[in-house]
C-alpha cells in the first residue's frame, strides 16, 4: 500500500489550491450578498481554467480532456471543494455522462462541452418524484416518430447558465411485482427548444449564488437524436455514469471541512477567555481532534473509492460509503467549527455561518442518507438473501 | 540563448513561522514548502523570453536537499525545460550559505554556458540578498539587481532597477546575472498538459563534489528568536495632547 501522493498529483493540488484561493476566495461576499455571479467574473474564471488545461479535466485527453484518473480528479475537486460552490461551476466540469454521447452527438454536445464553448447541466427530480426516481411524471410520447414531452424538473444546478440539459425523462411504465415502474431515457435538451423553459427555482440556504432551476416542458418536440444511450436505457446510462456526483460530494466535503477546520483551529489558538487559549480547555480541543479524525477517515474514504474504479473494481458500495461519511461529517465539523467561534460564528460577517448552511444540502443531494444506506445495506444484504 | 534560473525551496509564504524551543532555527518539521516567490518570478521572465523567442532553452537548477526535486519539477511544470539539483544538504535545517551556492552556480554556468542567469533577488527565508551578487563577482560578469523590467537588445539586456527613491535604467552586456524584484511580472500557474510533461523532463542528480566545491558553513547561527512583539499603541484625544505626549513622554520633539 501507498498513501503518498506522486509529484504531479502534488502539484496538481497545488495549482487548484493556489487557484482556489486567488481566483474564488476574492469573489465569494460578492456572490454571498447578492446571490449572483458577475458575468466578467465567470467569464474569466472560465477563461483561466481553459487556458490552464484544467477545464473538463475529467474528460479523456483524445478528447480534449484533461486525462486525470479518477483519484486525480477526486483530489482536484477536493481542492476546488473549498471554495464557493457558485464560482467554482466554471472551473468547467462536464458531467461525465456525456460520454455516452454517440455520433454526431459528439460534435454538438461532448466537444463543445470538453472545450467549454457550451455548458451542460442535468436534470432528474421532480416537485413530486426526488429519490424516487421511478416514480417521475414528466413523460415523452411517441407522435408521428419524435418525442413530444410533458412535465416539470426541479432543483436543477447550474441550468441557469447551460446551453443544453441532460434530462431524464419517463418513456413507459412496467408492471412489475411491486406496482408500476416507469422506464427512463435520457435526452439532450437544447436551450430554445420550442416548449421548453428553464426558470427560476427557489431561494436555498445552501450555496447561495449556485441557484436551483426550474425546467417546463409542454407539448416540446424532441426527435430521436436527441436521446443519450438507449430508448429507455436511462438507468443504464446513470449507472454507468452518475456515480461521479456522489464522489464530487464527498471530495468537496472533505475540502470545505478542511478550511473550516483550519479556521477553527487558528481561532482555538488565539481566542482568550478565562486568561487562556480557549484551545487550552479540553471543551475546545477534543473538538478539533475528533474533527480532524473525520475529515481524514472521510478523505481515505473517498479517495480509495476513487481509487476502486480506476483498478476497475467494484466500487458502488465504497462511494456510497464516502458520500454519506463525508456529508455527515462535514455537518458535524461545520457545526464543532461555530460552536468553537461561538456567537460570532453567527455573524454573516465570517464565513463559518456559511460554511455551516452550505453544509446542509450535502445529505441531501446527488442522493440523500438514507438512499446511501440503502445502497449500501441492499449490497450487504442481498446476497445473503435478506 | 539559454538562460540558467536557480531557485531555492524555502517555507511557504501563506506559513506562520515559529521558532524552535532551543533557538537554534525555525520550525520546517511537517511545515509547506514552496518555491521562493522571487525565484518564480524568475522562471516567469525566463518562459516569456523563451516565448518571445529571446530564449532557446530554460534550465532550472536547484542547491539544497533532495526534496527540493519538488521545487524544480514545479518550475518544470511552469515551462523549464530541464533541471539540475545539486544535493548539497541532508536536512532540511542546513541552510547553504550564499557563497558556496555562487561557488556551485559559477560550475554550472562554466557548463552550461548561458547568456544570462535569472534569479530571485533574495529568498525569503534568509533575506540572504547575497546569492546573485557573489556569482557575478565569482564569474566576473555584469549584473543588473533588482529588475523591475527586463528588455533583451542585440548586444546585451536594458535593465529598469527598483532602487531608493525611484527606478534606474541600465544598460549590461551579456552574458550576464539578474537579480528580479516583485513587480516584474506575475507568475503563471502551472498548467495541467505542462504538470503532466513535468516528469518526462530531464532531471540530473549532482553533489558538490562533483563540481569540487567546499560548501561547509562560514558561518555560525549563534541564535533565532522571534521579533520582540509590538506593544499596544494609545489613542489621544487632541492634537494638543499628541505634541505634549511627543514632546515630554517620548521626548522626540
Amino acid at each position: 500500500m501507498h498513501f503518498g501522493l506522486t509529484d504531479e498529483q502534488q502539484m496538481i493540488v497545488d495549482t487548484v489550491r493556489e487557484f482556489v484561493e486567488r481566483e474564488i476566495y476574492p469573489h465569494e461576499n460578492t456572490v454571498e450578498s447578492t446571490g449572483e455571479v458577475p458575468a466578467e467574473i465567470a467569464a474569466e474564471i472560465k477563461r483561466k481554467t481553459l487556458e490552464l488545461g484544467f477545464y473538463a479535466a475529467n474528460f479523456p485527453e483524445e478528447i480534449g480532456g484533461g486525462g486525470l484518473n479518477h483519484l486525480e480528479f477526486a483530489l482536484l475537486e477536493r481542492e476546488l471543494g473549498r471554495g464557493s460552490m457558485a464560482l467554482n461551476h466554471f472551473f468547467g466540469r462536464p458531467q461525465n455522462i456525456l460520454m455516452a454521447c454517440e455520433g454526431e452527438q459528439r460534435e454538438r454536445y461532448l466537444l463543445p462541452a470538453v472545450k467549454g464553448e457550451r455548458m451542460d447541466a442535468l436534470a432528474m427530480t421532480e416537485p413530486d418524484a426526488g429519490s424516487d426516481v421511478r416514480g417521475m411524471k414528466c413523460v415523452a410520447k411517441r407522435e408521428g416518430g419524435d418525442w413530444v414531452v410533458n412535465g416539470t424538473k426541479h432543483f436543477i444546478s447550474g441550468a441557469e447558465h447551460a446551453d443544453f440539459i441532460i434530462v431524464f425523462i419517463a418513456t413507459g411504465e412496467d408492471q412489475t411485482p411491486k406496482g408500476p415502474k416507469k422506464r427512463i431515457t435520457a435526452f439532450l435538451v437544447d436551450r430554445g427548444t420550442p416548449g421548453f423553459e428553464i426558470a427560476p427555482g427557489y431561494q436555498s440556504v445552501s450555496h447561495r449564488g449556485y441557484q436551483n432551476m426550474i425546467l417546463r416542458f409542454e407539448d416540446c418536440r424532441l426527435p430521436d437524436a436527441q436521446v443519450l444511450g438507449e430508448i429507455d436505457g436511462g438507468f443504464a446510462v446513470m449507472n454507468e455514469w452518475l456515480y461521479a456526483t456522489r464522489i464530487t460530494v464527498a471530495t468537496m466535503s472533505v475540502g470545505r471541512a478542511r478550511r473550516v477546520f483550519d479556521m477553527a483551529l487558528g481561532y482555538a489558538a488565539e481566542r482568550e477567555q478565562f486568561g487562556q487559549k480557549i484551545g487550552k480547555f479540553q471543551g475546545v480541543s477534543f473538538q478539533l481532534a475528533d474533527m480532524i479524525t473525520e475529515i481524514d477517515a472521510a478523505d481515505h474514504l473517498t479517495l480509495a473509492s476513487a481509487w476502486r474504479l480506476d483498478q476497475a473494481l467494484p466500487a458502488n458500495r465504497e462511494i456510497a460509503s464516502a458520500k454519506l461519511y463525508a456529508s455527515e461529517m462535514l455537518a458535524r465539523v461545520t457545526d464543532a467549527a461555530l460552536q468553537i467561534y461561538g456567537g460570532m460564528g453567527l455573524m454573516s460577517d465570517l464565513p463559518i455561518e456559511r460554511f455551516w448552511r452550505d453544509a446542509r444540502v450535502e445529505r441531501i443531494w446527488d442522493g440523500t442518507s438514507e438512499i446511501q444506506r440503502h445502497i449500501i445495506s441492499r449490497e450487504l444484504l442481498r446476497p445473503l438473501g435478506a | 540563448m539559454k538562460v540558467l534560473v536557480p531557485v531555492k525551496r524555502v517555507i511557504d509564504y501563506n506559513v506562520k513561522v515559529r521558532v524552535k524551543a532551543d533557538n537554534t532555527g525555525v520550525d520546517l518539521a511537517n511545515v509547506k514548502m514552496s518555491m521562493n516567490p522571487f525565484d518564480e518570478i524568475a522562471v516567469e521572465e525566463a518562459i516569456r523570453l523563451k516565448e518571445a523567442g529571446k530564449a532557446s532553452e530554460i534550465i532550472v537548477v536547484s542547491v539544497g536537499v533532495k526534496q527540493s526535486q519538488e521545487t524544480l519539477r514545479t518550475g518544470l511544470a511552469m515551462g523549464a525545460d530541464r533541471a539540475i539539483l545539486i544535493e548539497a544538504a541532508e536536512t532540511v535545517d542546513t541552510d547553504v550559505e550564499p557563497l558556496a551556492v555562487a561557488k556551485l552556480l559559477a560550475k554550472v554556468v562554466e557548463e552550461e554556458q548561458p547568456g544570462l542567469v535569472l534569479l530571485g533577488k533574495q529568498a525569503i527565508d534568509n533575506d540572504c540578498n547575497a546569492t546573485g551578487q557573489m556569482l557575478a563577482a565569482v564569474l566576473g560578469w555584469p549584473q543588473a539587481t533588482f529588475a523591475s523590467k527586463l528588455e533583451i537588445t542585440d548586444d546585451g539586456a536594458q535593465v529598469i532597477r527598483e532602487v531608493d527613491g525611484g527606478l534606474q535604467t541600465i544598460k549590461i552586456k551579456t552574458p550576464a546575472i539578474v537579480t528580479v524584484d516583485l513587480r516584474l511580472n506575475e507568475p503563471r500557474y502551472a498548467s495541467l498538459p505542462n504538470i503532466m510533461k513535468a516528469k518526462k523532463k530531464p532531471m540530473e542528480m549532482k553533489t558538490p563534489a562533483d563540481y569540487g566545491v567546499d560548501v561547509s558553513p562560514r558561518l555560525e547561527v549563534v541564535k533565532v528568536v522571534e521579533p520582540a512583539s509590538r506593544q499596544a499603541g494609545i489613542k489621544v484625544g487632541s492634537v494638543a495632547e499628541l505634541v505634549d505626549k511627543l514632546k515630554n513622554e517620548a521626548g522626540v520633539i
